[in-house]
Order: C-alpha cells, then sequence, then structure tokens
C-alpha cells in the first residue's frame, strides 16, 4: 500500500526541510516526522516526507543472520553428498 | 542504502527449504499490503512456495478499499469552478460509480498528480485564486504526512488548501476480517509500512483474542521470505504471536511524533470499505479545529447517489474469498486497458498483479 | 525579428510570416534548398530504395536537461529511417506555434535541430509553421518527415526474429523519460540524468557492416523496452527472455524509478536502439556498438525462444521469472 524507500540525509535546511539521496537523486523531504533524524542518516521516504529513521546495525544483523544459515546449511548439504 | 543483500538469491533458496520444512500442515497466508501483493507476484514468490502454504491478498491497496461514494466525491470537487484537485497519481485511473478523474481531466477539469501533499501546498501558493483540494487517500502511512501537511499550511499561511479526507486504518480492519465467516485466514503477513508508524501493539488482539500468528514484514523477497518462514514456525510450534521480520524500520512503539501528528489534526470516525462494508472506527476525519482545511467544509459537494457495478467480485477478491482468477470478468471483460473494478486498475491491486505478472488466465 | 513573442500574425502569410521565415527559420537552419523558399524542395537522391517516416513531438517542458523538443524530433525521425538500415538524408519540418510563444525559446529549438541535423548528417530541406491561438497549444509542437536510402538488398523487419538470436541495446534505459520527469510542476527532484536524445544512424550503420544478418532495430521510445519487445515477441511469434542483471541502467535512474515507482523497463528512451541478431554474429554486432557514438554502454541482455510465443520474460536479479509487461495508459507516479 505504500511505496517508501531509504534515502540518506545529506543537509538539513529551514522548516526541517532535508536534502536526501536516494541513489544520487536528490530530493527536498521534509523532517517534520523524524524531528530527531541527522545528517547522514538513512530515512524512510514516503510521499515527500521521512516516515522513519532506518536501524542500519538491524539491517546488517538480520543479513548477517540470514548469511550465516545459508553458509551452515551449504556446508551440511555439501557434507551430505560428501557422504552419499 | 544497500538493499541488494534482501534480494540475495542464495539466502532466499536457504529460506525457501527451510519454509518447506516447517510447513506440515496445510495453512493460508494473507498479506495485507498492495506492496506486498505486488512484490509477491513481481518475484515469483507463490510458485516457490509448498504445497501446503497458500498466499491470500486481503484488503491492502488503500486505493482498491477506497469506496465509490469517496471517489464519486472526489470527483466532484475537480468539477467546481476555481478548484484545483491534487492527487497522487495512483488516483487517476480509479472508476467510481460514473467517472474517474482520468476522465474528468480529459473533460478539462483541472487535476494536477503530485507525489507528495508538499507540492500541492506549493501549487497552492502558486494560486492564490484558486482552491486546492488534495486528496488524501491512505492508511497509517500516509495519514501522517497529510497531517503534517495541513499543519505546515497552518505555519505558512496558506489559505487556499484543504484536504478531503477519506484515510483508512488498518487494525479494526482486520478485526472485521477474521470476525468473517468466510474468511479463514491461519497467520497475517502484516504491512511493513503501516507498521512502521503504528508499531505492534494495535495487533496484540490477532494473537491473543484470535489465536491467529502475525509477522510484521518487509518488501523485499528476503524479507518476505522471513516473514513466511516466522509465520510457519509459528504454525509448527503451535504458538500466536506478533513478531517483527523487518526490524530495520520497526521498531515496536513505532513512530510517536507520527501518531501524535495523526491524533492532533484527525478524529476516528466510521469508514466504508469496498467489499466489506462499514467498520466502525476505522476512518479519520479532519478535526473541527482544522476545520478550514477540510476539503468537505471549505467547498460542499453534493455528489450523485453511488452505484456498484454488476458482476465484480472485487469486494470477495479484497477479502481473500476469491483469487483474482476464479473472477468470471478476471481477463475478458476486466483487463488493465478496460478495467472494470479497482482491484484491476490500481497497480497494487490483486487482479493487476496477477495479470501483469503471471501467466494465469492470460 | 522585431517581436519577441510569436502573433497570430506570424501564421497569417502576410507580411510578418515572411519576416519569421526569412529573420528566424531560414537564417537559423541555414540549407540551400531550404532559402530558395520554394513550395517543394527538389532532391538528389542516389539509386535504391527509400525508407520514409514521421513523427510528431508534443514534450512538456520543452527544454529538459540534456536535450530539447528540437533535438528529438530531428534525432527521433532519423532514428526511425534508419530502422530501416537506410541513411538518412532529408528531413521536413512543421511548426505549431502558440500565440505569445517565446521568439528566444524558438530559436533555441531551431539552433538545437540545426545542430542535431548536422550531427546526423541530414539537412532540412523544406518547412511549415501554423500560429494556434493562446491556450490552443502547449508552446510548441513539431513534425518532422524524412527519407533516406535503404542499403541494398537489405530487408530488416520486427517479424523475422527467430529462436536462438540474441538481444542487444545500445545503453543505459531510461535515462530521457526519467530526465524530462525530474523537471515536472508537482514531481521535482534532481539529477545528473540526461536525456539521452542522439542520431543513431552511424551506430546502426556500423552494427550492420559487423552482423550483415540482423533481423532488425528498433528505438524503445514511449512505452520502453517493455513495449518495444513485446511488440517484437508478438510480430515474429517467438518468446523473449531478459536477464535484468545484464541490462545497463544508472543508479541515478533506478532511484528516481523506485521513487516514483516507475517500471525501468517502461520509462521512454529517445537515444537507444535495440538489435535482434543471430547467435553467431551476436559479439561481432556489440562490438561494433560499443565502438560506435552513443553506444560506450551497450549489452547483450537477452535471448529469444520458440515458446511460448508472444511472451516476454525478466529473469529477475533473485533468480525467479516474471513476465514483462506492457504500459497500461500512461505512466503515473504512484505512492502505493
Amino acid at each position: 500500500m505504500c511505496l517508501a524507500i531509504p534515502a540518506q540525509v545529506r543537509t538539513i535546511g529551514e522548516n526541517n526541510m532535508a536534502e536526501v539521496d536516494i541513489l544520487g537523486v536528490s530530493r527536498h523531504v521534509s523532517l517534520d516526522l523524524v524531528p530527531e533524524a541527522k545528517i547522514d542518516d538513512f530515512v524512510l521516504v514516503h510521499a515527500g516526507f521521512a516516515i522513519q529513521i532506518v536501524d542500519q546495525d538491524y539491517a546488517e544483523e538480520t543479513l548477517q543472520i540470514l548469511k550465516e544459515i545459508s553458509l551452515v546449511d551449504m556446508e551440511a548439504e555439501l557434507a551430505g553428498s560428501g557422504e552419499g | 542504502m544497500d538493499l541488494r543483500g534482501f534480494r540475495d538469491p542464495v539466502i532466499a533458496r536457504t529460506l525457501i527449504d527451510a519454509i518447506q520444512s516447517v510447513a506440515t500442515t496445510p495453512v493460508k497466508f494473507m498479506e495485507v499490503c498492495g506492496t506486498h501483493t505486488v512484490s509477491i507476484a513481481k518475484h515469483g514468490l507463490r510458485d516457490v512456495m509448498p504445497d501446503n502454504i497458500t498466499l491470500l491478498s486481503g484488503p491492502g491497496c488503500p486505493v482498491c478499499v477506497t469506496s465509490n461514494a469517496d471517489i464519486d466525491t472526489a470527483i466532484e470537487f475537480a468539477r467546481q469552478p476555481g478548484v484545483i484537485v491534487t492527487t497522487f497519481g495512483d488516483m487517476m485511473k480509479v472508476p467510481g460509480s460514473y467517472s474517474s478523474m482520468s476522465r474528468e481531466k480529459g473533460d478539462g477539469r483541472d487535476i494536477r498528480i503530485v507525489y507528495s501533499p508538499l507540492d500541492a501546498l506549493d501549487i497552492a501558493e502558486k494560486n492564490p485564486e484558486s482552491q486546492v483540494v488534495f486528496i488524501g487517500v491512505g492508511f497509517e502511512t500516509t495519514a501522517p504526512v497529510i497531517a503534517a501537511a495541513i499543519d505546515q499550511a497552518a505555519r505558512r499561511g496558506i489559505e487556499n488548501f484543504s484536504v478531503f479526507s477519506a484515510h483508512k486504518t488498518v487494525p479494526e480492519a482486520l478485526r472485521a476480517l477474521v470476525n468473517d465467516p468466510d474468511v479463514a485466514v491461519g497467520g497475517f503477513i502484516l504491512p511493513g509500512h503501516v507498521s512502521t508508524i503504528i508499531g505492534m501493539e494495535p495487533y496484540r488482539f490477532l494473537a491473543e483474542e484470535y489465536g491467529i500468528p502475525s509477522v510484521v514484514t518487509g518488501f523485499e523477497p528476503v524479507d518476505i521470505l522471513q516473514g513466511i518462514y516466522m509465520l510457519a514456525k509459528q504454525v509448527a510450534d503451535g504458538r500466536a504471536d506478533i513478531e517483527v521480520a523487518y526490524t530495520r524500520v520497526v521498531p515496536p512503539g513505532g513512530n510517536p511524533a507520527a501518531i501524535a501528528k495523526i491524533v492532533e489534526v484527525f478524529e476516528p470516525v466510521d469508514a466504508e470499505w469496498r467489499g466489506i462494508g462499514v467498520i466502525p472506527g476505522t476512518g479519520l476525519a479532519i478535526r473541527e479545529q482544522f476545520a478550514r482545511y477540510d476539503a468537505l467544509k471549505r467547498v460542499p459537494v453534493t455528489p450523485p447517489e453511488p452505484k456498484e457495478v454488476k458482476g465484480c467480485q472485487c469486494g470477495e477478491v479484497l477479502r481473500g474469498v476469491t483469487l483474482p482468477f476464479d473472477c468470471k470478468l478476471f481477463g475478458n471483460a476486466c483487463t488493465p486497458e478496460h478495467a472494470v473494478g479497482p482491484c484491476m486498475v490500481s497497480s497494487e491491486g490483486s487482479c493487476a498483479a496477477y495479470y501483469r505478472y503471471t501467466d494465469y488466465g492470460k | 525579428m522585431r517581436q519577441d513573442r510569436i502573433l497570430l500574425a506570424h501564421g497569417s502569410g502576410g507580411t510578418m510570416m515572411r519576416e519569421l521565415i526569412e529573420d528566424v527559420f531560414i537564417h537559423d537552419f541555414d540549407d540551400d534548398v531550404l532559402s530558395r523558399m520554394d513550395d517543394a524542395a527538389v532532391l538528389d537522391v542516389p539509386p535504391g530504395r527509400i525508407s520514409m517516416s514521421t513523427d510528431t513531438y508534443v514534450v512538456s517542458p520543452l527544454f529538459f536537461p540534456g536535450a530539447d523538443i528540437g533535438r528529438l524530433a530531428v534525432c527521433g525521425t532519423v532514428n526511425d529511417i534508419a530502422t530501416a538500415g537506410a541513411t538518412p538524408l532529408y528531413l521536413s519540418v512543421g511548426f505549431i506555434l502558440e500565440e505569445g510563444f517565446s521568439v528566444e525559446d524558438l530559436r533555441k529549438i531551431l539552433v538545437s535541430m540545426r545542430d542535431a541535423a548536422a550531427e546526423a548528417g541530414v539537412r532540412i530541406v523544406t518547412g511549415d509553421t501554423k500560429v494556434v491561438e493562446k491556450g490552443h497549444g502547449d508552446g510548441c509542437y513539431i513534425n518532422t518527415a524524412g527519407i533516406g536510402v535503404v542499403r541494398d538488398d537489405l530487408d530488416l523487419s520486427g517479424s523475422h526474429c527467430k529462436a536462438g538470436d540474441k538481444v542487444l541495446i545500445s545503453g543505459t534505459l531510461g535515462d530521457h523519460g526519467i530526465a524530462v520527469i525530474s523537471k515536472r510542476e508537482g514531481l521535482q527532484f534532481s539529477t545528473d540524468i540526461l536525456s539521452d536524445a542522439a542520431p543513431l544512424n552511424r551506430l546502426i550503420s556500423d552494427v550492420l557492416d559487423a552482423a550483415p544478418d540482423t533481423r532488425c532495430f528498433r528505438d524503445p521510445t514511449r512505452g520502453g523496452l517493455a513495449s518495444t519487445l513485446n511488440e517484437l515477441a508478438s510480430a515474429s511469434k517467438v518468446s523473449i527472455t531478459v536477464v535484468e542483471d545484464d541490462v545497463p541502467v544508472r543508479d541515478q535512474v533506478r532511484g528516481a524509478s523506485e521513487m516514483l515507482g516507475y517500471d525501468v523497463f517502461q520509462v521512454a528512451n529517445e537515444g537507444k536502439m535495440v538489435a535482434i541478431v543471430p547467435a553467431d554474429q551476436a559479439d561481432a554486432a556489440l562490438a561494433a556498438m560499443k565502438g560506435a557514438p552513443y553506444g560506450g554502454d551497450a549489452a547483450i541482455i537477452g535471448e529469444l525462444a520458440e515458446a511460448p510465443a508472444g511472451k516476454v520474460y525478466v529473469r529477475t536479479s533473485f533468480g525467479s521469472t516474471r513476465i514483462m509487461d506492457m504500459l497500461v495508459g500512461e505512466q503515473l507516479p504512484r505512492i502505493c
């Protein structure tokens, strides 16, 4: 329902307006809904407003856990095929 | 930020295998977010599900659940002299009872597509002699954005801007859905971007009162597979909890500043959902103190009596009771070029997603 | 010319129209044949079959990053002629101007048409202007038509594609569409993306030298790559599969597309060419494209199969396969 994409805060100007970067595209978005956002933070942008600060640590942690599971799986598979 | 990890085929494969191994009994999971509908179709995720898991689409497209009466009202604003209607692109092609915004624009009405309500504020500033009405459609993700725009209008002293609020809120609609005897859902894939605003608490009743496992889920393929895995795991363990598979943007308490903005500007009212009917307390009306930004008060209109299209099963599709390709009109009388119902018009509609990205019915 | 705005009188056939033609059009286009101001141009044409094409250009805004309506109007018709394997030679130009249009803007458009024509090696030899009342046009509309001479024995057609053929694209997708939309009212965002509008007749000629059995060329303009490939799949009754990771797309175009909810395969291009080439000539065709002007980012992006006829698929980065669907109606930015 709600297309929202991560963007990085570059500058913060008057009226809570920030310039954000989305893969090199820059657009002004309002920080009215995430008053604590700082320069370099990743924010989730929806309809011209930042609506949340993206927690990069969680993003990396999730991927790390999933990657480790994948590795364990592949090793198990390799070990299994070796025995068979 | 690099989202490629969340599209990694190796991780996806592991998750698919994991889902396979825990899904030992037949179960139906429903997503209630159009972005999930599209992502699942676009990445072919239905084809990689084990036989035991059926993925249903619920009322997650805000355009699709908007009633004919509301669309008729939006169109009526555009027909008033001196009014510029501003809207998200999503609404343009959706048919109301008698017309669509797209058709009205063709007839010469001043209807402008914007990406943000702030762009509508700029249009209002540049056209002081016109009344600029913004068509506010969307769930909790969008409502705070519109509320903040009203707030900005007040701060910037823009007096010729108003909003037609047809916003809806999700949790109580889920209650209506699970109370519906036709609907059989064994787990909810909860909407990630609604939840980034409202957090986890408002869904608690699903687990506690109804025993339905639910997982707040993101939109990349790995996110969705992770959410489905967590749901399947709950089912296998015989648990029902509210969990989050999208921790990077969904803190348990959501976004308190955004919730405060919604509460400041809007008050809950009953709302009519297409296909479901009136659900108490799921609409958002503009509060009295912001009445001068309420389009219904600024530009009074009387839309014609709404009527429903015969044979269109969007209602059943929106409740997950009928799959898109089981509707008699699907792919025949109803295609994206000549859509009968909103589920085929909106790019997020279930019917459009099935039609565009899969071979069903073609 | 004395006026700085176009008036209705400039289209009325009298002295003011003559002033506009002589001082502006003839002066800026600077072509011997055009300067004779006869009703029809008389042209020398080398022996061979003639390729002919026409297109009308309406774009808002008229000036956008990297190009303007004038460059678009020359390159578009040049490219259409060239897709037949022809060397484009001559263009006609018709203008519909709105009363009040700025003469300075008009001259900018004319200069960019002259430069694009010189770059493509074509001559603008005849023209026409009409002026419509204020409010009846969007500043300036342009029609161009052109002719070229087709290489001997060449028969390129969208219906000649065969299973096993490769799909080539001459560069990055979506640049033009994103450059134009970035300047529309209500959607402002900024990128370094420039419209790719460019004449591709030399690129096509080089590819034909290197891969003489090329089945066809198409320029993926409105509707983007998705429309072009779906048309080819239908016309040749084949299936086409594109590998998403092999398709060149600039990061900024990807970013803007995600922001607006666009499918980059449906975004318009004005300086890109799709070529369908037999597999054994595909590498030669790719090398020729990469060596030609505007072909540096060329890539082989997919291949053709027998069945299912008429279908186009994308193999996603994620490893699944989906349909590459055509744009329905106009492309609208969405938040859902």
